[in-house]
């Protein structure tokens, strides 16, 4: 489902990314874990184009990334062109981002109606039964504003999920969530796990990462130090910088 | 006096125009400013500099002398024409006296200045809305310009309203510095009247009032309007003056009748 291979990415000076590769197969969940500052966020970012990668190559669903490629050479795609292929990848973001201006029915029917045109009403079906998956089916005229942050970040899960998505991008998910409420949302999280989705989550959540996850990857200062089996990677690291990391996170 | 003169035919006639030449010039404004205020974030250097031109020329000369410029372009050119460059065949040609009329100098003068200065404001509404909003909209697959409309613009309007208020009600008065050209409106229609008759303060008085009655009512319209798109930005609205004034006048009417319960 998800190809990197040899992603390079730099904002001026500072090399961000050197060198990633990674393969995600369909309904697999892998991990990113590592520092903050490893580049785990801007390689998940990379993902739907919303960074530009450098060098190296990305494919989802066997399709290139952000590029065209004839004979050797890339071109960039078009911006609608770019825009019609992130709308089949979901991303959540780690401050939710929900549009305040709507209601959590209109967040999550704006996708699908102005992308993709859906009718109204298919558009509304389909958003109810997702915040009945992610619990919310009762705030459906709530503003975001009305939520907490666990209710704002499962109302951001089914907004992404309302474009019938191939591949989800977690960010940091839990990261901007009161402790009480970072159990909602991996339970969301793992539900979709079950459900076949295939994931590509950076976080913190050891625990969740350990259980869910099929691959957890160890970045550190734009490398992928380690990866493999969760529990492997986790609790016998082989790899000096990832022992130090989980030392220092468990 | 003045209030002979407050509904005289001419004075309202005036009026209509003034408020016609304030609506006309402030769509313009707002809608060149908001193209110049798009061009502007462009991530075309080309296109960005076009509009930073135009802000930096149309802000940076008095409207005054913009509006005599307009009116008098008609002497520099007189001939304006619409044809095929490299001497290719003319498909529309016209007098620039004719085409150029005391009314387009008007809103030519007006509105294009007033674009600059909405230019600005727009841009200021959009950078005021956070980055994550966009990002959150390209990752949904929206194009620069979906994101635009349906999520950072209607966002940035709270920020543009209150500005947008101010620049109508400016708008209004500097419509009055057309007078200069002979457009009869509100102010040089009490000029007529008064070049004439001599009651020079009362008919100014009257011009006055009927700027203060419109500026009063554009302020109450800016209130809805703002309150309308404050929408999901505060938990609950805060209730209008009138809302206000009706509760405390019922909630003063209860502790009337209070004692009238306790008995």
């Amino acid at each position: 489902m998800l190809r990197a291979e040899a992603i390079h990415k730099r904002f001026g000076r500072l090399q961000v990314l050197k060198g990633v590769s990674l393969e995600v197969a369909r309904g697999e969940v892998a991990c990113l874990l590592g520092p903050s500052g490893s580049g785990k966020s801007t390689f998940l970012r990379c993902i739907n184009h919303l960074e530009k990668i450098d060098a190296g190559r990305l494919w989802v669903d066997g399709e290139l990334v952000g590029y065209r490629q004839v004979g050797a050479r890339l071109y960039e795609l078009r911006e609608a062109e770019v825009a019609r292929r992130r709308a089949e990848i979901g991303m959540v973001f780690q401050h939710f981002n929900l549009f305040p201006h709507m209601t959590v029915l209109q967040n999550v029917i704006e996708a699908p109606l102005v992308v993709r045109h859906t009718a109204r009403e298919a558009a509304a079906r389909l958003a109810g039964e997702l915040l009945d998956r992610v619990g919310l089916a009762d705030k459906l005229r709530s503003y975001p504003s009305q939520l907490s942050g666990g209710q704002q970040q499962r109302v951001a899960i089914a907004r992404a999920l309302a474009m019938q998505p191939k591949l989800m991008l977690f960010d940091e998910p839990t990261s901007a969530l009161d402790p009480e409420l970072v159990g909602e949302v991996l339970d969301v999280m793992r539900g979709l796990a079950r459900d076949g989705m295939t994931m590509v989550v950076v976080t913190h959540e050891i625990g969740f990462a350990r259980e869910v996850s099929d691959t957890v990857v160890f970045m550190d200062d734009g490398v992928i130090v380690e990866s493999g089996d969760p529990h492997e990677v986790i609790s016998s690291p082989r790899n000096e910088r990832t022992r130090a990391f989980l030392a220092k996170v468990l | 006096m003045i209030g002979h003169y407050l509904l005289a035919a001419r004075v309202l006639r005036g009026l209509v125009a003034t408020l016609e030449l304030t609506a006309i010039s402030m769509a313009i404004g707002i809608a060149l400013g908001l193209m110049l205020a798009v061009m502007r974030l462009s991530p075309n250097p080309l296109v960005s500099t076009a509009s930073w031109l135009y802000v930096w020329l149309f802000r940076g000369t008095p409207v005054y002398v913009q509006i005599l410029f307009w009116y008098n372009v008609a002497a520099l050119y007189p001939r304006l024409s619409l044809g095929l460059p490299f001497g290719g065949p003319q498909l529309l040609h016209a007098n620039a006296n004719t085409l150029i009329t005391v009314f387009a100098a008007a809103i030519l003068g007006l509105g294009l200045n007033e674009a600059a200065y909405m230019a600005e404001i727009i841009r200021a509404g959009i950078l005021s809305v956070s980055e994550g909003q966009s990002e959150a909209a390209y990752a949904l697959g929206m194009t620069r310009l979906k994101t635009l409309r349906r999520i950072v613009l209607p966002q940035a309007m709270r920020l543009i309203i209150p500005p947008t208020g101010n620049e109508t009600i400016s708008m209004l008065k500097t419509t009055s510095l057309v007078s200069v050209i002979a457009y009869t409106e509100l102010l040089y229609s009490v000029q007529e009247i008064y070049d004439v008759n001599y009651e020079t303060i009362p008919l100014l008085i009257v011009a006055s009032i009927w700027y203060l009655v419109i500026t009063s009512v554009l302020s109450v319209g800016q209130y809805y309007l703002e309150r309308r798109f404050r929408r999901g930005a505060a938990r609950q609205l805060a209730p209008t003056p009138l809302e206000r004034l009706r509760r405390f006048l019922l909630a003063g009417h209860a502790q009337v009748e209070m004692p009238a319960e306790r008995r």
